[in-house]
């Protein structure tokens, strides 16, 4: 698999259609998010695996709206999974990101990631490498769902509780792009006071993500504190579903009902 | 167009959290925990995460200051060092080695910690020696 992309990443260099290649790299012993400018570096390209598939990854995206910001005029090229791709979509969606401007290189995932993040889209649009596999079941979600309401609002405060407010699930999230946040606004979140505010900071990012979260799950894997931040975010766009019958990034072109003035849409989910 | 992660160490406490800093044309632009990091795995705390934002802060003190007359002003290191000598000699002869405290750092390497409690210890002899982390 990793062959066939650092074979499509060069072509595309040696074209000249791409400024830059953005992918993980593997370089003395880590492996880190890098961007390819000339052939011969592709020899390190590293698809997000370091022990295991998929345990290496990073926000590229939000890499690429660093780069996109700055040199809006250039062409890049992108190592993209199902959940990136999602991404992308999504900002092409928010203005963030010109399509005209981003050359997508998508992999599908394995089925034992796929399962690991019950994943509803394990595989990109047009990917070029990798067999796409079915979109997971819910598990985590239905886990807290068959508790009872005191159950469930007892499970999520004792999680929020562990909160040490690094912010971490908000800066690696490549869709959290805006410059003033919410979480930083005084009359919600406290400012420089411990514990966190609970549950008020955890439930405004989750609202924030209801039409935003690509479940890329980068949020969990940098919580210090091993929220299921994921498992939170999957329920809020589990509600966007069954309300508007949306799901972020799955579609290219789908506007999000919560940009919509106005009466709520008419329902076009199941 | 030179967009670069550089791998480094955390310098805010001895934990050693490894992490990328984002650099886009000589320019701090971002912090990125390194996922294959033993120590930290991909996560941090909030100071660590916005490390990419004193490095180039304005407020950064780059040249040694002395107040003269209530009011803080640039000198050379060897009038800096000079004067600093001179006081602590006199505060020791003065009031003996007690009226003197060291503050240590979790931004320099252990032997530059060792040399500050030897400093401490063996040349002004007092054994009040802190760090940073209590203040």
């Amino acid at each position: 698999m990793i062959e066939i992309v650092r074979q499509k990443a060069g072509e595309l260099l040696n074209q000249g259609k791409i400024k830059g290649f953005i992918a993980p790299s593997r370089e003395n012993g880590h492996v880190a998010p890098r961007l390819f400018t000339r052939v011969e570096e592709l020899s390190t390209l590293n698809l997000g695996d370091s022990s295991s598939e998929g345990d290496a990854r990073y926000p590229l995206d939000k890499i690429l709206i660093t780069l996109h910001r700055k040199y809006p005029d250039d062409c890049f090229g992108i190592l993209v999974r199902g959940c990136d791709q999602r991404g992308l979509y999504t900002l092409y969606r928010l203005n963030q990101l010109n399509p005209d401007r981003v050359i997508e290189v998508g992999i599908a995932c394995s089925p034992g990631l796929a399962k690991a993040c019950e994943c509803l889209k394990p595989f990109p649009d047009d990917a070029v490498a990798g067999d796409p596999v079915a979109p997971e079941g819910q598990k985590a979600v239905e886990m807290v769902e068959d508790m009872d309401m005191a159950g469930r609002f007892e499970f999520w405060m004792d999680q929020f509780s562990k909160c040490v407010k690094c912010y971490g699930c908000r800066d690696i999230c490549p869709m959290c792009f805006c410059n003033e946040c919410s979480l930083e606004c005084k009359d919600l979140v406290s400012k420089g006071d411990l514990p966190v505010d609970i549950p008020v900071f955890h439930l405004v990012r989750a609202m924030h993500m209801a039409d935003r979260c690509i479940d890329c799950g980068l949020c969990e894997e940098a919580c210090p504190s091993d929220i299921p931040l994921r498992t939170l975010y999957k329920k809020t766009g589990r509600i966007m579903d069954e309300e508007f019958g949306f799901t972020s990034g799955i579609n290219k072109h789908e506007k999000s009902p919560l940009s919509i003035m106005g009466p709520a849409p008419d329902k076009k989910g199941p | 167009m030179d967009y670069q992660n550089i791998l480094t160490t955390c310098t805010y406490c001895g934990c050693g959290c490894n992490f990328f800093l984002e650099v886009l044309d000589g320019e701090l632009t971002g912090t990125i925990p390194c996922k294959t990091s033993p120590v930290n795995e991909g996560k941090l705390c909030i100071k660590g995460w916005n490390v990419h934002e004193f490095v180039q802060s304005d407020k950064r003190l780059k040249r040694p200051m002395i107040r003269k007359n209530g009011n803080l002003e640039e000198v050379s290191w060897d009038e800096a060092l000079d004067y600093t000598a001179a006081r602590l000699k006199t505060v020791k002869a003065e009031k003996g080695s007690d009226a003197v405290g060291f503050f240590a750092s979790a931004k320099v390497t252990c032997e530059e910690n060792y040399l500050m409690q030897k400093f401490a210890r063996a040349a002004v002899g007092t054994n009040s020696v802190d760090h940073c982390a209590r203040l």
